[in-house]
């Protein structure tokens, strides 16, 4: 790919998920909104594949845009889907406190190396060799992330699974009990 | 050049979309616009796929479609239902 299409696609997708940052932070009700956390989140789950990590992509979309709007939705059964009105005091308060972290992180980023700099310890250190070629000889999977995850590192990724697993077991058993104590009203209405 | 060319063609409906989205003024509007938006990050990855050589990425767009899908299934069903259900007591037959 040349550099300047994936420019100009960098550039489209930032454009794409401005826009729809700015309706997120403009709707009132909550459920057109919740959707529209997925399609941030497939935006920027295409925006990470442009940027050639498939990996991270992924997740972005199996967690972001599968996972939490799920989540959202199921939350909007229990509750209402309609935004409180905030005071224009902790509105300003708000905006401070972004403007500030905003700034702190463009701040942090002026420290990171050029974008495919030589320099730096991702080329130099003498594990990238170890890593980048042994692992296709040794493991045989041609990602390289992959086979960190998968294979080098594969005891964490299976705890980090666990992890995973539990909170998902949890969130799942707290919304379904909101769903059973309903019917038991609705029932006893009856 | 032919990718590129789908790429940009993609691009431009991804546009139309997202401000059918952002104005949409019923609800069906917004989800059908989301749920194409879904289906073009598919042909996207697609695309980069074929036009950077690495057809390894076909995978993340077929992941891609199946989310979209539950996702869609998932907005849907809360708009019929109120709720998305539980799977293990049902009684009466709303979950079907």
């Amino acid at each position: 790919m040349t550099i300047t299409a994936s420019l100009a696609l960098n550039f489209g997708m930032l454009v794409f998920l401005t826009a729809v940052a700015l309706a997120l932070a403009r709707w009132r009700h909550l459920f057109p909104v919740a959707m529209l956390t997925g399609l941030f989140s497939l935006l920027s789950a295409s925006l990470f594949t442009v940027l050639s990590a498939p990996d991270v992509a992924l997740t972005e979309a199996a967690v972001g845009a599968g996972i939490t709007t799920v989540l959202f939705l199921a939350t909007f059964g229990l509750t209402r889907a309609r935004e409180k009105p905030v005071e224009p005091s902790r509105r300003l308060i708000g905006l401070a406190v972004t403007v500030i972290t905003g700034a702190i992180l463009i701040y942090a980023s002026l420290d990171m190396p050029h974008f495919g700099s030589p320099d730096t310890p991702v080329q130099q250190h003498p594990l990238r060799d170890k890593y980048l070629v042994d692992s296709q000889h040794e493991i045989h999977i041609p990602n390289t992330v992959t086979a960190v995850l998968g294979s080098y590192r594969g005891y964490d990724t299976l705890g980090e699974v666990a992890v995973v697993f539990t909170a998902g077991m949890g969130a799942l058993m707290l919304l379904g009990r909101g769903r059973r104590g309903r019917r038991g009203r609705k029932r006893t209405k009856e | 050049m032919m990718y590129a060319a789908g790429l940009a063609g993609v691009a431009v409906t991804m546009l139309l979309i997202l401000i059918r989205v952002l104005l949409g003024p019923t609800v069906y509007d917004r989800i059908l616009g989301i749920n194409l938006f879904g289906t073009k990050t598919v042909l996207v990855i697609a695309l980069l796929a074929f036009l950077g050589g690495r057809t390894d990425y076909l995978d993340l767009a077929l992941t891609y479609a199946l989310i979209n899908f539950i996702g869609t299934v998932a907005v849907l069903k809360f708009m019929q239902y109120g709720d998305l259900g539980w799977a293990g007591d049902v009684e009466d037959d709303s979950d079907v």
